[in-house]
Parts: structure tokens; C-alpha cells; sequence
């Protein structure tokens, strides 16, 4: 942007001083990008030097910047069964996201084609489930899962986190299936013997990147919730997110071993998202807008 | 044409990562499964798997380091810990037994539920396996606390460790003062000499402004009672906005805003302790239990620096208050039998002798049975505290903690099913006086409206 | 579908294939077909948010019309209205409604500025552009329970806490976070997290504006700060929108730092989280129950204007 208007203006003095009052703008404008960057990342890159150092170095006044690193805090919270936990957390993401892809993509696909007449209504449906708080209806489903045995089940809680990222999901692949262009699905629906075969084989590659986007942001939402799995896991289903609480402890200092716990929390979804990020940009960004 | 190609570009790129995604989960799960085997075990055989739902205090992670000594001595059993923070594991274990949940099979409970829980047959009646097992020795568990258990003679959970409460101060930053602490102080002059050695390095006086009837009111409570108020009157009529009630909580939410720790509402027995034990208070009022800590030389900075006295009062002889962890078997257990074998092994005597032998003299649970006090290395480790632990303990009466006489049995909490709503309700009032946003009187008078309610309850 | 099923702008009868005045001729035999099709696709999705979402709610406000307290076993019993008058006189719904309001309204509106700024910041090339858009994406990602409990212990904390020590290197005192500004202790995080949010979706709408627009403002001899509010925002209108009804969606569930930070003291009792308390520590399941029935009721209205703005978005595109 800059530099297409430098070409563009002015007369000779205007161009002369310009570029360098510009380039010192430009200095500034980064140097204060830099600064609230490092600002909003303080806290994650602190959590990860705190998970290196010992308890006491951990627990300082001044804070210690200098200190021998050790990995004993990540040791201590496998020893406290942390796999279990993270392996958990997985399942329920994995197996909720999954559901919820093969539940979106044809709702998504159904509401695209032009003459359901009240596709916008359905999603409108989709998308007020949404706003209903959680913990208006968990009082039920807790005793309902409670009278069949299935409290502390991960297949349980997963099912709810369908509940939960479906409409997310149906919003989203709605928008990335309006990329498509109109004569792919018009033709695929016209020939409804090999409507599957057309879907699988011409619009799904189409749509792939998007899925993925949608998919990433329902495992994200899935891997980090934590009130449902609070109330309705125990032990055997227990995820990450309620688990980290009690490495808040009685006895002595424990900043640094809750900060090497909550690294390896995020650490998998933060991964992900790194890699994925231009991709979530777009579908969230695209939801309503294209 | 160009579209096409940017298509199949960005395709390529998400599959890519899709790839590498699956790649890492894969990973994570075959880390998860091998890893996985020893706890969520349960399936295998004849072998039973026990849940055990705990609260974090130290006394229970020495319990969870030792399992592995039980579970040798009993192959066929497994136990898992659940621990959480005091008022997540009250939600959490409530809620499950209340629902009949069944999600555990060993609850520690304090011994506000056990009576309530006993009552509502929510939790099962031990007194056949107390009876049978010849070597457990019920009556060695200390009379007040098994007397706090028992409900028309059935006795529903057996203590793993009993408390009081008392002063404890650091003694290095009292002498630099040129200060004494009487044996028997009074608040007033714990408060002066608090207030007096405050300043920017340490606080003087430590108390827990963490809302939660059992954070909070736990202390509170007993200031309030020897103050000369309570939260019923023998008839159960609520006397929430007394005058004595009143200034109690004046009294404490001044001290704790002149010479207190910074950020009260944060802090309840852990952040004090964390506090106090880096030497940056001068006083603290709280459990007897929190000695063990404060005297082992790895986990505190004033080991062997610690006086303690009996706990401050104002109109009442003593004031401290009695409460127990113990652990109980809900109803809903389909292993009672293995339960109790692992209950009774983790409050017998030889539990205590083999905390000592392996984790230090120091960090046995207290307060639960009489011989664990002649023991002679508990005695030498713990000398600061034992002896002061049991007299207090043996010295506070819960069926009058206060002036007046009350309708329960108690000292720091109301033993009806609706006093963990109301406690928490008023504390969560109370954090507002802390911060200034609110009167003592204002807190209280709407504090007094909650109780009137659940003490109706109680006169039908 | 039942009383959540939300209805935007025109309401129409029900019916399967009414009448309306865009479909201007009957439908020819290829185009019923297509629509039995994609009836049935969106059939099973439509009957999962039903059964997961909805009979849950129906199953509710059965309850709130029971007087039933876990702690006392058997007293169960049909009360009509008693829990809604009990709810709406005690003013816990009120003063939990204020709460929701101020911590989600602050929340998003201060994360919508930061984000701005910050989309605005990485909507130009500098040095390490990629990587300052990695790092700031993070707090994003990072789950909730996690921030919370890092903001708790290792950046709040009165002892130990990095903010109050890096407050102290511009001469002001420690705050007492939890105790006197606990609505500000959770809009923090929340902001925290949710600028990320904001940024990406309004860095996604910058990056759309079509750059020839943009240099014609430049040859007119128009400021960066003229164009910005003449050409850009206008253009953003609709990505702020986006942004404020996701973030609203999203923060209206908000429990986790307020479970794991203030439990509720100090004007931070949202309703999602005087719910939990109602049902799961009161055991009032009665009460609670009247408490989400109310609370759902609410978000309906919410939903409603929301949605009728985004729906905007939606006619402006047409339908498909």
C-alpha cells in the first residue's frame, strides 16, 4: 500500500520529503506492532519459561529471568496420569468432530441448493441453538445421563459437543459451498442417481480446504471446553481442561508444574491452529459475508 | 483456468497439513494408550478399580504416593485419586452423591456432610465393618471428632486426619518487633501486634477472605462465636444481622484491610499457607493441620520458626474449631467391600507408621486417633505442635462453641443441608466489604434475610 | 420446534412449500426433485440439534415448574409459578442479567477496537509480519481453562504476579485484582482472548478491499485517516458486525474464568454461572431451572436483533 502511493503523488518537493517521512512512519508503525505483539504473548511465552523452572525459582518476587532449566515439572505431570487426561480430550474432539463433519457437510450442501425455499430459516435455527446457554439445559441432560450410566463417558460428552459445533459447522461449510460455483451443484442435483459420486468426487475437492478450516475449529472448541466436561466427567472420561485445576496445590508452590500442565494443554491445539491459521481467517471471516 | 490452478494449490497445501495433523494425533494416541494402561485399567480379571474423589490438601497427596504400598499388599485392587480444590471437590462430590451419580466409590467428606449425608442414607453405615475388623480399633479415633460422625449411634465415614484451629506466628519477625505472644491470646492484641509489625515485606496477619462457607467462614465463623454471635439462636431463628455478628465481621474485614495479605478475596488456606511459609506474614490464623507443612524444611522457609498458640478469643474460653477429612463410602459403591479395605488401611495405625518411616514424622495425619500422639518420633518430630494439637482439640466443645447455646452440633459451620448455600451466598457478600464496595451492614442484613429462610426450614 | 427456533424478519405460515413471492412459477418436476433431496440432507443434522439441544429445554421448563431440592430427598412436588416468582422478586436474575451484560458488552466491544488496531498494524508489509500474526493469534487458541488459570497464579497473583510487578516500573502500586476489580480481572482475559478473534476476521475484510479503490482515494490526495473512515470503514461495516455477533455468541456461554477466578463474587455472577450455582451447588433444580427458562427466554431477544443484522448480510447476497 505504501508503495503504490509514493508512485502516485504530488510534485517535486512533496516527493522528496515524502519518502523519508513515510519510512520513519513506517519505523514507528512497526516498532509499535512489535511492542503490543510481544505485549498479548507475554503470558503464553511466561507460562512456557515458568514450566522450565524449579518451584522456587518459580515462585519469586522480583520475577527470575536467569535461571537453571529443568524438565522435572513435565515429568511430574505425567506421573499425575496426564495421558489418560490428554487422551481423553482427544477422543472427544476426534469423535465429536467427526460426527459433526459428516452431519454438516450434507445440511450445509442441502441448504446451498436453490429451491429449498427456507434454507435461511433452517439456518437461522442452526445458528440460534448457538446462543442458548449450555447451562440452561445441562441440568436434564446430567440427570438423564446420570439415570442411564452414562455420567464420566466420553461417548456421552462427545455427543454433546456435536450438539454443541454443529452449528458453527453448518454455518461455515454453507459459505465455503457458495464458493462453489452454481453450475457444479446444479448439475450434481439434476442427476440424482449419482448425486453421492458427485459430491464426493467434485465438490468435496473443491470445498476440501474449508472443511478442514471448519473441522479445526470444532476440534478447537471441542479440546478446549471445559463446563460440560467439569459437570458430567469424572475419572474414566476426565479431559485436560477440568484436570488442570488440581495441580493447584496445599502443599508448597506448584506455579511451576501448573504452568508445565497447562503447556502441554495447549500445545496441541495451538500447533494446529499455527499451521492452519490463514485458513481459519478465511472461514471464519466467510460465515456470512461471502 | 487460473482458478482452477489456485484451487488445486490450496487443496495440495490442506492436505498437507491435514497429513501432518494426523501425523501428530497419532502420535498423541499411541503415547495415550501406552500410557493409559496402568490407570484406566479395570477391565482386567478379578482385578477392582476404586475411584477415590479427594481434596488436594498435602495429607491426601501423601496418601496418593503411598497407594502403591497398598496396592501391593491388595493385587486385585486399584485406586484411582481424583483431586481437586476444596470447593470443586464439595460441588463435585454433592452433586454426585445428591443425584446418586455413583461416579466414586470413596468420598472424602468433612464432617459437616457426614451427618447430613448419613441421615439422607446417602452414604453407608460402617459400623459392620468397624465391628468385624478386630484391629482397627474404632475407639481410638478421637472422641469429639467420632462423636461429629455418628448419626443415632451409626457411624457413616471414619477420619483420615481431624483439626482445630489456632494462631501461628512467625517468630523471627515477632522478636525483630520485641513482641510476645501470650499463650492465650485476645484478639485485640493479636490485631494491635499485627497491625503493628505490618508493613511493605510481610503482612501481619494472614485470615482467609476466599469466599465458600468452608474457605471463608471456616475462620469466621469461630470469630463471630466468640465474639458472642452465631448464625441461629436456639430456636432457630436467624441472627445474622446482630450486633455481636456484626462487629465480629467488622472486626475481621478492618484487620484483614489495615494489616491483612493484599488481595483477600484470592486467598483461602493454600495461598495463606503459600504466604506464611515464604515468611511474608507475620500471623496466621488457621488450621492446626497446616503445621506439618510449615515445619518440613523442603516445602517452607520458616521451618523451626514457628510459634503456636491457642486460638484468639474475645468472650469465650477457647475458640478454636473442629473439623475433620474423612473418608466415607457412598451408598451408590457397587465395591463397598473393597472400599472398606482400602479406608481402613488409610486411617489405621499402621498407615501412620508408614507415612513416618517413608515421608517424614512430620507429615502423618493428624488429629484423627489418640495414638497416633505416643508415638515417640511423632512426638519429637512434631513436638512444636502435637501437644497443642490434641489439647485444643480435646478442649473445644461443639455443642456450645459460643456464648449462647445452638440447636446443632458444630463449631465452624450449621449442620442443616441448607448452610453451604447460605455460607457461600454471604461470603460472596462479604467479598464485597473486603473491596470496599460494600457495608458490613448491608452484606449482613441481606445475609440475615438467607438465613431467616433457612431457618424455617428448620422449625417445621 | 420449540420456543428457540428463531424465525428472522418476515414471518411466514407454516406449511412445507409455501407460496412465496420470489418463486414466481410453479416448480418444474427436476426442481421438486432437487428440493426432496435436499430436504433429506439436512434432515439428520436438523434432528441432532433437536434431540441434543432442544428436548433438553423442553425437559427444563418442566422442572421449573417443580419444587425440588437435592439435598432433601422426597419433597419433590408440582409448584406452577412459585420459582419464577421466587427468581424474578430475589434480584439474583437482575443483578446476574447486569453482569452479563457489562463483562460481555465491554468484552467485545474493547476486543473489537484492539483487534482493529491490531488488523490495521498487520495489514501493512514489515519486518517478521508473518510471525507477529502467529503470535498474536495465540491467545486465541489457547483454551480458556488454561488462560484462566495462568491470568489467576502467574499474572495477577498479589505475591507473584507479572502485572503488578511490571505496574511497579511505572510507579503505580499493586492492584488487588481479585478482590477490588474483579468485573476488570475477567474482561482482561476475556479480552485477551478475543482481540486475537476480532483481528482475524477484520484482518481477513482488509485484506479484501479491493486495492484499486484504495489508490484512487490516495490520488485524490486523501489521508490515511480520510480514507480509513470514508472508504475502509464503510467496507468493514459488515466484518465489525460478523465480529460482535461471533464474539456475542460465543461470550455469552462465558464460565470458565469466572468459575476458576472469581466464583462469582464482585458483580462477575453471569447468568451461566448463577445457573451452575442454583442447580449444582444450591441444588435447587427447581429454582435453577426457572433461572434458564429466563435466561433462554432472554438470549432469544438477543438472538433475535442479532441475527436480524446479520440477516442483512444474508438478503444483501440473496438467496442462492
Amino acid at each position: 500500500m505504501s508503495t503504490t502511493m509514493l508512485l502516485t503523488t504530488g510534485s517535486r518537493t512533496v516527493r522528496r520529503t515524502r519518502p523519508l517521512r513515510k519510512r520513519a512512519g513506517s519505523v514507528v508503525l512497526t516498532f509499535i506492532t512489535w511492542v503490543l505483539t510481544v505485549g498479548m504473548f507475554f503470558p503464553i511465552a511466561w507460562m512456557v519459561f515458568t514450566a522450565f523452572k524449579t518451584e522456587k525459582a518459580a515462585a519469586t518476587n522480583p520475577p527470575t529471568f536467569i535461571t537453571q532449566l529443568t524438565f522435572e515439572n513435565f515429568e511430574a505431570v505425567f506421573d499425575r496420569g496426564f495421558l489418560v487426561y490428554l487422551t481423553n480430550s482427544f477422543t472427544a474432539s476426534v469423535v465429536s468432530t467427526l460426527i459433526v463433519m459428516v452431519l454438516a457437510i450434507p445440511a450445509a450442501y442441502g441448504l446451498s441448493v436453490r429451491p429449498l425455499i427456507r434454507s435461511t430459516d433452517a439456518l437461522f435455527f442452526f445458528i440460534s441453538t448457538k446462543f442458548m446457554p449450555l447451562a440452561a439445559i445441562v441440568i436434564p441432560i446430567y440427570l438423564l445421563l446420570q439415570n442411564m450410566g452414562l455420567l464420566d463417558n466420553i461417548s456421552a460428552l462427545s455427543i454433546l459437543y456435536v450438539g454443541m459445533n454443529l452449528p458453527l459447522a453448518i454455518w461455515m461449510m454453507r459459505s465455503f459451498l457458495s464458493e462453489v460455483p452454481g453450475e457444479i451443484i446444479e448439475a450434481a442435483q439434476v442427476d440424482g442417481a449419482n448425486f453421492w459420486t458427485e459430491l464426493v468426487r467434485i465438490v468435496m475437492p473443491i470445498v476440501a480446504p474449508g472443511m478442514a478450516a471448519a473441522a479445526l475449529i470444532c476440534f478447537i472448541f471441542a479440546w478446549n471446553e471445559y463446563f460440560l466436561a467439569n459437570l458430567l466427567t469424572s475419572t474414566v472420561a476426565r479431559t485436560t481442561p477440568p484436570f488442570l485445576g488440581s495441580f493447584v496445590s496445599g502443599r508448597g508452590q506448584f506455579l511451576a508444574v501448573l504452568s508445565a500442565a497447562a503447556t502441554l494443554a495447549v500445545l496441541p491445539v495451538v500447533i494446529a491452529g499455527w499451521i492452519a491459521q490463514k485458513r481459519l481467517v478465511r472461514g471464519l471471516a466467510m460465515g456470512a459475508i461471502k | 483456468m487460473t482458478k482452477g490452478n489456485e484451487m488445486t494449490k490450496s487443496n495440495l497445501r490442506g492436505r498437507r497439513w491435514l497429513s501432518l495433523a494426523a501425523v501428530a494425533s497419532a502420535g498423541v494416541m499411541l503415547a495415550g494408550c501406552s500410557g493409559a494402561g496402568g490407570g484406566a485399567g479395570g477391565g482386567g480379571g478379578d482385578t477392582v478399580t476404586l475411584t477415590l474423589a479427594t481434596v488436594n490438601n498435602p495429607q491426601m497427596k501423601d496418601m496418593e504416593q503411598l497407594k502403591g504400598k497398598f496396592e501391593e499388599s491388595h493385587p486385585d485392587i486399584k485406586v484411582k485419586f481424583i483431586q481437586m480444590e476444596e470447593n470443586d471437590l464439595r460441588d463435585a462430590v454433592t452433586k454426585d452423591v445428591a443425584t446418586k451419580g455413583g461416579q466414586y466409590d470413596i468420598v472424602t467428606v468433612g464432617s459437616y456432610e457426614v451427618p447430613i449425608w448419613g441421615q439422607n442414607d446417602w452414604l453407608t453405615n460402617l459400623n459392620d465393618y468397624t465391628t468385624q475388623d478386630s484391629e482397627y480399633d474404632v475407639d481410638d479415633i478421637l472422641p469429639p471428632v467420632r462423636q461429629a460422625l455418628t448419626v443415632d449411634d451409626s457411624l457413616y465415614a471414619v477420619p483420615f486426619y481431624g483439626e482445630s484451629s489456632f494462631l501461628m506466628y512467625n517468630k523471627e519477625i515477632l522478636a525483630d518487633a520485641g513482641l510476645e505472644v501470650p499463650e492465650h491470646p485476645t484478639w485485640q492484641q493479636v490485631a494491635d501486634m499485627a497491625r503493628e509489625v505490618n508493613n511493605d515485606d510481610h503482612a501481619g496477619i494472614c485470615l482467609r477472605g476466599k469466599p465458600g462457607w468452608g474457605e471463608l467462614f471456616a475462620p469466621l465463623t469461630t470469630v463471630v462465636q466468640t465474639f458472642g454471635g452465631n448464625w441461629f439462636d436456639d430456636d432457630w431463628n436467624a441472627t445474622v444481622d446482630s450486633p455481636e455478628f456484626t462487629e465480629a465481621v467488622k472486626f475481621y474485614t478492618d484487620l484483614v484491610a489495615d494489616a491483612g495479605e493484599s488481595d483477600p478475596v484470592s486467598f483461602g488456606f493454600t495461598e495463606c499457607l503459600n504466604l506464611f511459609s515464604q515468611g511474608k506474614a507475620a500471623f496466621w490464623y488457621d488450621a492446626t493441620s497446616a503445621a506439618g507443612s510449615l515445619e518440613s524444611e523442603d516445602l517452607s522457609e520458616v521451618a523451626g520458626n514457628v510459634g503456636y498458640v491457642h486460638a484468639p478469643t474475645v468472650e469465650t474460653e477457647e475458640s478454636g474449631w473442629l473439623w475433620s477429612w474423612n473418608l466415607a463410602i457412598p451408598e451408590t459403591s457397587k465395591q463397598k467391600d473393597a472400599a472398606w479395605e482400602f479406608v481402613s488401611w488409610a486411617t489405621s495405625k499402621d498407615y501412620m507408621t508408614l507415612v513416618g518411616n517413608e515421608l517424614g514424622w512430620s507429615r502423618v495425619p493428624p488429629g484423627s486417633r489418640a495414638s497416633t500422639y505416643e508415638i515417640p518420633e511423632y512426638q519429637e518430630a512434631a513436638g512444636a505442635f502435637a501437644d497443642i494439637t490434641k489439647d485444643v482439640m480435646l478442649a473445644v466443645n461443639p455443642e456450645q462453641p459460643g456464648v449462647n447455646p445452638q440447636p446443632w452440633v458444630g463449631i465452624q459451620y450449621v449442620t442443616i443441608p441448607e448452610f453451604q448455600d447460605l455460607g457461600n451466598q454471604v461470603s460472596q457478600k462479604i467479598a464485597d466489604v473486603f473491596a470496599g464496595r460494600s457495608s458490613v451492614e448491608e452484606a449482613l442484613s441481606a445475609g440475615q434475610d438467607l438465613a431467616e429462610k433457612a431457618g424455617a426450614a428448620q422449625k417445621e | 420446534m420449540t420456543a428457540t427456533a428463531i424465525r428472522p424478519g418476515r414471518v411466514e405460515n407454516d406449511g412445507e412449500a409455501p407460496p412465496r413471492r420470489k418463486v414466481k412459477h410453479a416448480l418444474t418436476r427436476r426442481e421438486r426433485k432437487g428440493l426432496r433431496l435436499a430436504r433429506a440432507l439436512v434432515w439428520p443434522a436438523l434432528a441432532a440439534a433437536i434431540i441434543i439441544t432442544q428436548i433438553p429445554f423442553l425437559v427444563t421448563i418442566y422442572y421449573s415448574f417443580q419444587e425440588w431440592n437435592l439435598l432433601r430427598p422426597g419433597d419433590q412436588k408440582f409448584v406452577w409459578f412459585d420459582n419464577y416468582a421466587t427468581v424474578l422478586t430475589n434480584g439474583a436474575f437482575l443483578s446476574s442479567l447486569l453482569a452479563t451484560v457489562v463483562i460481555v458488552g465491554v468484552s467485545v466491544l474493547v476486543s473489537l477496537v484492539f483487534g482493529m488496531v491490531l488488523a490495521l498494524l498487520l495489514d501493512r508489509k514489515f519486518v517478521g509480519q508473518g510471525l507477529a500474526r502467529t503470535l498474536l493469534i495465540t491467545p486465541f487458541l489457547m483454551m480458556p481453562a488454561a488462560a484462566s488459570l495462568i491470568f489467576k497464579w502467574s499474572m495477577l497473583d498479589s505475591n507473584v504476579g507479572m502485572v503488578n510487578w511490571a505496574l511497579g516500573f511505572i510507579g503505580i502500586d499493586p492492584v488487588a485484582w481479585n478482590t477490588d476489580v474483579p468485573i476488570l480481572t475477567i474482561i482482561m482475559v476475556l479480552t485477551w482472548q478475543y482481540t486475537p478473534f476480532m483481528m482475524l476476521i477484520l484482518l481477513a475484510g482488509l485484506q479484501s478491499q479491493p486495492s484499486d479503490v484504495l489508490e484512487a482515494a490516495s490520488v485524490d490526495g486523501a489521508g490515511p485517516i480520510r480514507t480509513f473512515f470514508s472508504m475502509t470503514l464503510p467496507h468493514m461495516r459488515q466484518y465489525m458486525e460478523l465480529s460482535i455477533l461471533l464474539g456475542t455468541i460465543l461470550l455469552l456461554q462465558v464460565f470458565d474464568p469466572i468459575a476458576i477466578m472469581t466464583r462469582g463474587t464482585g458483580g462477575t455472577k453471569t447468568l451461566s454461572y448463577l445457573l451452575y450455582e442454583r442447580a449444582f451447588v444450591g441444588l435447587e433444580i427447581g429454582e435453577a431451572a426457572a433461572y434458564g427458562v429466563l435466561t433462554v427466554i432472554l438470549t432469544i431477544i438477543v438472538a433475535m436483533v442479532a441475527l436480524r443484522s446479520l440477516f442483512k448480510i444474508f438478503t444483501t447476497e440473496g438467496m442462492r
